[in-house]
């Protein structure tokens, strides 16, 4: 019970490390700066104190009147630059890594809509709307009375998850439909904006099963905050299967569509 | 009194008194005053919004406020405190103090000085009624982001004008402080004597002119996509919606400088004079400045790192970016090295100034993580983000104003301010204000989007922290305004000097000083003694 607990409120903390080879990178890079930080912290607010509590007025301290250095001037100015360098070579190749997009398994467009996400497997003929699970879209209307904690992965639920197979590079297309809209799963490592009138490249390779939860992440109106994305990794055989069945779901809709459009006339 | 004295004096009976004294003045003092004051009210209009928000995010489900309300709380608090509490208290700031600091008799241009104030509380007044227009206030965003911006609706045309006026009003400030410190120097005082906020001010005001057309361009081309037929970014018109993002952060990285600089430039006036040392390396310091503004011009699409750039262009905008960190390193380390063997007493100014360095710095830390690419695609747009720049904002920019009230507020009115009531608004801001914003940090990391009025149950511990603080931090800026109305009607008499360890020209004036700062220059013999 103690571990679980402790982990969750790690979680609550810190930066995920994902479930992709570029969300560990990002996580270890982000670990990375996030201690030389700390380090650099440490010496520049030790010297602070220092000073505050050791050269007072009130302690008899008398001011020196030295000022200017060229030599720690420029140790101050090298030592930063060289610890820059030092941070630049690993986040270059990470973001070479996340940038190659070739030689991907399966590709997957996402548009994003006010206030909803649309998933297209290229290819497939399958193609779907994701928003936000009732439940949630019920407790979430002002002065509902309900409270959210007793809601299961409140505003983090969709009606139609996106499925995915493990292992696979599968690339994302991302756009949009109206406005601005970003599409973000943490334990995918990034998001990337879906904007009019362009389509953005993105990947990654699942390396384990599971539910993964994101939201979207550019203001995009009134129900920004309320059109999660929900990714369900599965393995290959299972994600075919969901598929094929998929694609009879669809071709039973397409059947039906003609006559919808005849009873519209 | 001497003939003298009355003749010096009598400048001072011209002015007509009552409303007409502030609507026609061109006096350099009361149009300071007249910022400065207009600024506080900012404040509190743009923190009532804050606490809207922090109320509405106070527990997760929506309690008190729809979501169409709640983004227009999150935009129009952006706007009020960018362009209405920091910007008009920076140049409040100036025109109080930039011709006392130079040897100057007012400012150069006393009409355009009275003008550039005037159009503020136009440019306010159109920008808050729209809180009672049909469909709201503008909702989209401070960054006016399209396509979504072109869905405002009847508050759109008063955001556009209103934004223009704010603008008129910076860059016509802006030349003003140029105008004056180019022409109006007493003798003896040489560029590199100015004092560092002047320099600061100096490098802003060209920042300013520079960024503020490219704004006023961006919302022009907003203004005409919405009611003349255009699509310059309207991708279905063969216009495109990035573009936007890139004019707007041209404007946007050097308008963070703008807000930052000056406040560099008032501690590096405070320090030295608490520490009774001088400042460590004043040329540096100017340099570190310059070099700033510089790199500002060439960071901007750090603010758009996930919006699809080719490779080429991350790594570039990443490199420049992170470079910051060099000269900004080189301001920290001075002001720890000036106070590094000095002899420092901790009146309120200075507390306000050691607390900036610390939280400004913190927020340097987050800025440079941030800048790093591949790690900003999980930061980008979450509380991360927030927790950054109010950071710098707050406890860099806002912290500075409030270092630089309390150091010139005797000054100014002539009277001590209440020490007792400063150290407690001091201590009951700054622990509160980390309260507010340290918490978002981990928000942000553990996955909580920005601009998002209700949040997932796992993100309910730490936005109660942090709306607490915020409360905390809300209710305590009473006291600052308490502490500024006691000082303004009455108090200790303050000396010339004011601080043992003053040193610059503004401190040999009288507290308070004549209406007229220098009407005859002073000794160039005055001149070089500053800590500057």
């Amino acid at each position: 019970m103690l571990p679980g607990f402790a982990n969750a409120a790690w979680d609550q903390l810190n930066l995920t490390r994902g479930v992709t080879p570029y969300s560990e990178t990002v996580y270890d890079l982000h670990m990375m700066i996030l201690w030389v930080c700390v380090a650099i912290g440490v010496g520049v607010f030790g010297a602070i104190f220092y000073s505050v509590l050791r050269f007072r007025k009130s302690n008899g301290a008398v001011a020196a009147q030295w000022h200017e250095s060229t030599t720690v001037e420029v140790l101050w100015t090298v030592v930063p630059f060289i610890i820059l360098v030092v941070m630049a070579v690993p986040a270059t190749k990470a973001l070479v890594m996340m940038e190659d997009v070739t030689k991907s398994d399966l590709t997957i467009k996402v548009t994003g809509y006010q206030w909803k996400w649309q998933y297209e497997y290229l290819g497939q003929d399958v193609a779907f709307f994701s928003t936000l699970g009732d439940a949630s879209n019920k407790a979430r209307q002002l002065g509902s009375g309900v409270n959210p904690e007793g809601v299961e992965n409140y505003l983090l639920e969709v009606d139609n998850e996106i499925v995915l197979p493990v292992n696979k590079k599968i690339r994302f297309l991302t756009t949009a439909a109206d406005v601005i809209h970003s599409w973000w799963v943490p334990a995918l490592g990034w998001k990337r904006d879906a904007v009019p009138g362009y389509i953005n490249e993105s990947w990654a390779t699942i390396k384990k099963e599971g539910i993964y939860r994101g939201q979207c992440t550019e203001l995009c109106g009134k129900d920004h905050g309320f059109m999660p994305v929900v990714v369900r990794a599965v393995s290959e055989e299972e994600f075919q299967t969901w598929l094929a069945a998929r694609k009879t779901a669809t071709a039973g809709a397409a059947q039906a569509a003609p006559v919808a459009v005849a009873d519209n006339k | 009194m001497s003939d003298a004295a009355v003749h010096h004096d009598h400048h001072d009976a011209h002015h007509p008194s009552g409303i007409m004294r502030w609507l026609t003045t061109t006096n350099h003092k009361d149009i300071g005053t007249m910022y400065l004051v207009f600024s506080l009210m900012m404040f509190f209009v743009g923190g009532a919004m804050a606490m809207v928000i922090r109320l509405e995010l106070f527990q997760p489900g929506l309690q008190w406020v729809d979501p169409q309300f709640f983004n227009s709380m999150t935009t129009m608090h952006a706007l009020v405190m960018i362009f209405g509490a920091v910007m008009p208290a920076w140049t409040g700031f100036a025109n109080w103090m930039i011709p006392m600091m130079i040897g100057a008799p007012d400012m150069a241009l006393p009409r355009l000085n009275n003008w550039s104030f005037w159009i503020l509380p136009f440019a306010f007044t159109l920008l808050l009624t729209t809180l009672f227009l049909p469909g709201g206030a503008p909702a989209g965003g401070w960054t006016m982001y399209p396509p979504l911006v072109l869905q405002t609706g009847a508050a759109f045309p008063f955001l556009i004008f209103a934004v223009h006026f704010m603008g008129a009003s910076s860059v016509a400030g802006a030349i003003n402080i140029i105008a004056t410190v180019f022409n109006l120097r007493a003798p003896g005082m040489t560029l590199m004597k100015l004092p560092l906020f002047v320099w600061t001010w100096i490098i802003t005001a060209f920042l300013l002119i520079a960024s503020i057309p490219v704004l006023a361009g961006a919302v022009t081309m907003l203004l005409t996509d919405k009611f003349f037929g255009t699509a310059f970014f309207s991708a279905a018109g063969g216009g495109d919606p990035v573009m936007f993002q890139h004019i707007f952060w041209f404007f946007g990285h050097p308008e963070v400088y703008i807000l930052i600089l000056p406040a560099f430039g008032i501690v590096s006036a405070i320090i030295p004079t608490f520490a009774r040392k001088p400042l460590f390396g004043y040329s540096s310091m100017v340099y570190a400045s310059a070099s700033i503004a510089f790199l500002s011009f060439i960071v901007w699409a750090h603010h758009m790192f996930t919006v699809g750039m080719p490779l080429a262009g991350e790594l570039f905008f990443m490199y420049a970016t992170i470079l910051i960190a060099v000269p900004t390193g080189v301001k920290v380390f001075n002001w720890v090295a000036t106070m590094w063997q000095s002899s420092m007493t901790f009146e309120t100014p200075m507390l306000f100034a050691i607390s900036f360095v610390v939280l400004f710095t913190i927020g340097g830390f987050s800025g440079l993580m941030l800048g790093i690419t591949p790690v900003d695609f999980q930061y980008h747009d979450t509380y991360f983000v927030v927790a950054h720049f109010h950071y710098v904002l707050v406890t860099g920019a806002v912290f500075a104003l409030m270092a630089g009230t309390y150091f010139w507020l005797p000054k100014w009115t002539g009277h001590m301010y209440d020490e007792t009531l400063g150290k407690l608004h001091f201590w009951l801001s700054t622990i509160s204000v980390n309260v507010l914003f340290f918490p978002q940090h981990f928000l942000g990391l553990a996955g909580m989007p920005r601009r998002i009025p209700d949040y997932a149950v796992q993100f309910a511990d730490w936005n109660m922290v942090s709306s607490i603080g915020g409360f905390v931090f809300g209710l305590s800026q009473l006291l600052f305004l308490a502490v500024i109305v006691k000082c303004a009607r009455g108090g200790a008499k303050a000396s010339d000097t004011v601080w043992e360890g003053a040193r610059g020209l503004e401190w040999t004036l009288p507290s308070p000083p004549p209406y007229h700062s220098f009407s005859t220059p002073p000794a160039p013999a005055s001149i070089d003694g500053g800590y500057r």
